[in-house]
């Protein structure tokens, strides 16, 4: 297994890939730049009934429905207003129904980080707030720590739960 | 420098798809009695097409299968065969073993060789037979001497033919290639060849692009001549061409004399030396044919994922330009007046905003109208179905189709095929009587299945009409009854008891045929038509057929809607499905415990479904049901009432997936944007009923 690991590290290990990182309850999160379709600030949008609290509902980006996730609720974390800095990050995910649009609400946005695919830790495996099989992976910098989210399995339809109709 | 074939191959695959139904509604609609040259032409066009697309593709196998169709297509096209039924069926059949290969290749799949071999064994008897027919009947008839000696000489040792090829200097030019036509004489036969290159000018007066050789070519095998001169079909106006048997006793070519033999054959003839191999052929026929149905239905599943495409009229496009022309004329005089407005204008605006209006709403009508096909996309497979069905069944049934032209959203021609194949079938099973039960009921021999498609109010109505013994009233109940269906004192409306049918498992044929009785269907069909947004309704007389009307909704995509207030969300609901609008009075509540609240409207107790309860909205307003508003609602025929806070606007809105990037939600059908910009749901108001009355 840890062979195995190393060859790929060295392989790609000097390849850069780049995330965009925000805040969430004063810690740094960073999802894969690729994904991200737009950034926007967050207006109020459309409850859809029966679903879980975290899918705060939907919102009409030129005419498409798309669905809404608050990340502190989806982790679990304390509850905040939204305010005039509050975002929503309008990601591509991909899964098994194909290519879905979905967006998430995070307290603000950071920065775009280079990151060296080498320079990726593995995830400690207690401690964290987050389902595990959500993150990629963790990068340290200079200032802070950032965990590096997997939108395609944290953004999964099939994954939120408490949905009426499975 | 390749060039990627990938791309081209979706083309191919539409083109050929549509060659075969050309062929496939050409070959049914020929009279076999007077054949017309050009239906003929037209089928030998659509194949040779597919013939040539896909050699150049590289699909050899569906190419060297139309070749063999194309030969017998070709004989039949020189008159040098009768068109007769038996031949048609075995084209038929090839054609649908084609579409199977077609599809095979286009999912990436192995091609069954099995059914193609068969096919194309049943092909080859047919093109062989008629060479023996054709020599046995000319030992009645003298002069047909030539084709005797024609059918001997395929007995000696060596076959083949002598050709002598001279190109014209600008053969090349024409994009012809000697070379590749060499290489396919040579895949016929063996292939001797002499060049000649005594014309070859001096190096230095040599055109490279031109052509100087000739050619003697000795192809030896048992070849038809067809074949060879298909090769040089291209060239033989830029050549001088002779194309000569190997054995010398052949004086004439057989193809000029062919016609006249034909001629002098009588039809008697013809038929007393067919028939005991048409019913060998018939039979073997039908085999393959049920083989080949279990395929494809397995295929039904996998194709569903490709992406689709949509031909559209030239002129839908030519008034959508128009349109967006008059649109941005709309815009820069509106930008015009806005850039330095004064009250003295105001007029001007206003009548540039109804303008806007007029040409938005037209735009948008000319938008849905490319999405609209007409029905004959799904009509047009019907002659093949009843003309294969009723052979089989032995019924004599005739097809009218009216209205082919009215047209319906794509979405709906594509869903709406299954379900009218099964009603079809049904009618030719069950509701048209063998011909000798018609005679006795005094009714001509051959029944007569009409469809027919028309416009009525904003839904499309189809009609699946049969002149058969329509459904009787008596066995329908005692089969229910029977099934446990329904209680045996249990009193019916007419309408209740034809509803019967699509109940599941329900089936009054007394026999189970492959063509249909097992009792899953009609409800399946129903179900079809329901998820459309549709309904489906059946009248019949007893002994004088029965008619099967479905309706459906213009179009999936825009729909009349009446905006709700459930506290401080709005909701949607379709206008079609809203009966009326009530404030009930204390009286009217009947509250069962434990089963919730029903009303009663005039003579019947409807359930009330609290929408504030049910998609769990905080609400100040209305908690008694005396103080809200009640909808009432239909879905399918079942009713319940919403309780609601209030009723406001009615408007069109476009239907929005919700399902596109979230999941269903249990009660609501869709989405859609509001003239703010916000989002509404639209309410899935067969859902809710369905909740309501669990």
């Amino acid at each position: 297994m840890t062979t195995e690991n190393n060859q790929m590290v060295g392989d790609i290990g000097t390849k850069v890939e780049q995330f965009l990182t925000f805040e969430l309850a004063d810690e740094a999160y960073g999802v894969d730049i690729l994904k991200v379709q737009e950034i926007r600030g967050w207006e109020s949008v459309r409850k859809i009934p029966n679903t879980p609290d975290y899918i705060k509902g939907a919102l009409n980006l030129r005419g498409s429905i798309v669905p809404i996730v608050d990340l502190r609720e989806r982790f679990g974390m304390e509850k905040t207003d939204y305010s005039p800095v509050t975002i929503v990050i309008v990601l591509c995910v991909n899964n098994l129904h194909g290519e879905n649009v979905m967006g998430i609400v995070a307290d603000a946005v950071s920065d775009v980080l280079d990151i060296k695919i080498a320079d990726i830790k593995e995830s400690p495996k207690l401690g964290s707030k987050i389902d595990i099989r959500y993150i990629r992976g963790m990068y340290v910098g200079e200032k802070k720590m950032v965990m590096l989210l997997d939108t395609d399995k944290l953004l999964d339809s099939e994954e939120f739960e408490g949905i009426s109709n499975s | 420098m390749s060039i990627d074939m990938e791309q081209f191959h979706q083309v191919f695959f539409e083109e050929s798809f549509e060659g075969l139904d050309i062929m496939e509604s050409g070959l049914l609609n020929l009279d076999l009695g007077d054949v017309d040259d050009e239906d003929i032409n037209t089928i030998f066009r659509a194949a040779h097409s597919i013939k040539g697309g896909s050699g150049t593709f590289g699909f050899t196998a569906v190419s060297d299968f139309t070749h063999v169709m194309e030969t017998l297509l070709d004989e039949m096209r020189d008159g040098r065969r009768l068109v007769a039924q038996q031949v048609v069926d075995v084209l038929l059949g090839s054609v649908d073993c084609l579409k199977e290969m077609l599809i095979a290749i286009q999912d990436g799949n192995d091609i069954d060789n099995s059914s193609v071999t068969e096919y194309q064994k049943a092909l080859e008897i047919e093109l062989n037979g008629n060479k023996e027919d054709a020599g046995a009947e000319s030992v009645n008839n003298k002069s047909a001497e030539e084709y005797v000696e024609q059918t001997s000489v395929k007995n000696e040792n060596e076959q083949g033919w002598n050709i002598t090829f001279r190109p014209h200097n600008h053969l090349l030019k024409t994009g012809n290639d000697p070379v590749r036509m060499f290489r396919e004489l040579a895949e016929l036969g063996v292939l001797k060849s002499t060049v000649d290159f005594k014309d070859v000018p001096d190096f230095f007066d040599l055109d490279p692009e031109e052509s100087h050789l000739s050619w003697k070519l000795k192809v030896v095998g048992d070849i038809p001549e067809i074949e060879i001169n298909e090769i040089f079909d291209w060239v033989e106006g830029d050549s001088d061409l002779a194309i000569l048997p190997l054995i010398e006793k052949n004086i004439e070519t057989p193809i000029k004399t062919s016609p006249q033999v034909q001629k002098t054959i009588t039809p008697q003839q013809t038929e007393t030396n067919n028939k005991p191999e048409e019913e060998n052929s018939f039979k073997a026929e039908t085999e393959i044919k049920s083989d080949t149905k279990k395929k494809s239905k397995k295929r039904a599943k996998e194709t569903a994922n490709t992406s689709s495409s949509i031909r559209v009229d030239t002129g839908k496009i030519d008034t959508l330009i128009n349109m967006v022309g008059e649109l941005v004329i709309t815009q820069s005089m509106l930008s015009l007046v806005g850039e330095s407005f004064e009250l003295s204008k105001l007029d001007q605006l206003k009548n540039g905003l109804s303008q806007l209006e007029r040409h938005t709403r037209e735009l948008q009508e000319s938008v849905m109208n490319i999405r609209m096909l007409p029905i004959s996309f799904v009509f047009s497979r019907f002659p093949r179905l009843v003309h294969d069905l009723s052979t089989k069944l032995e019924k004599k049934i005739e097809l009218v189709l009216v209205g082919e032209n009215t047209e319906v959203d794509k979405t709906v021609v594509e869903l709406l095929s299954d379900p009218l194949v099964h009603l079809v079938r049904n009618s030719l099973d069950h509701g048209i009587e063998m011909p000798a039960d018609r005679s006795a009921a005094g009714k001509p021999e051959t029944g007569t299945i009409t469809l027919e498609a028309y416009h009525r109010g904003g839904n499309i109505v189809i009609e699946v009409r049969d002149d058969g013994k329509g459904l009787n009233k008596d066995i329908l109940k005692a089969k229910a009854v029977e099934k446990g269906l329904i209680d045996e004192d249990a009193v019916l409306t007419d309408k209740q008891i034809y509803e019967l049918i699509f109940m599941a498992g329900f089936s009054t044929a007394e026999k189970v045929t492959d063509v249909s009785g097992r009792g899953v269907g009609m409800d399946v069909v129903r179900r079809n038509i329901q998820s459309l947004g549709g309904n489906i309704e059946i009248t019949s007389e007893l002994g004088q057929g029965s008619t099967i009307a479905i309706h459906l909704p213009l179009t999936l995509a825009i729909l009349d809607g009446q905006s709700i207030a459930v506290g401080d969300e709005r909701f949607i609901i379709p206008l079609g499905a809203i009966v009326e609008s009530i404030n009930i009075s204390e009286e009217m509540i009947n509250r069962v415990v434990g089963k919730g609240e029903t009303f009663r409207l005039r003579d019947e107790y409807l359930p009330v479904v609290r929408m504030h309860d049910i998609f769990d909205v905080k609400t100040v307003k209305a908690t008694k049901l005396t103080e809200g508003l009640v909808v009432v609602v239909d879905g399918h025929g079942m009713r319940c009432g919403l309780f609601i806070d209030d009723l406001l606007g009615q408007q069109q809105v476009v239907i929005k997936s919700l399902e596109a990037n979230y999941r269903k939600v249990d009660g609501v059908s869709g989405a859609t944007i509001l003239g703010d910009g916000s989002v509404a749901l639209i309410l899935d108001i067969p859902g809710l009923v369905r909740l309501s009355n669990q």
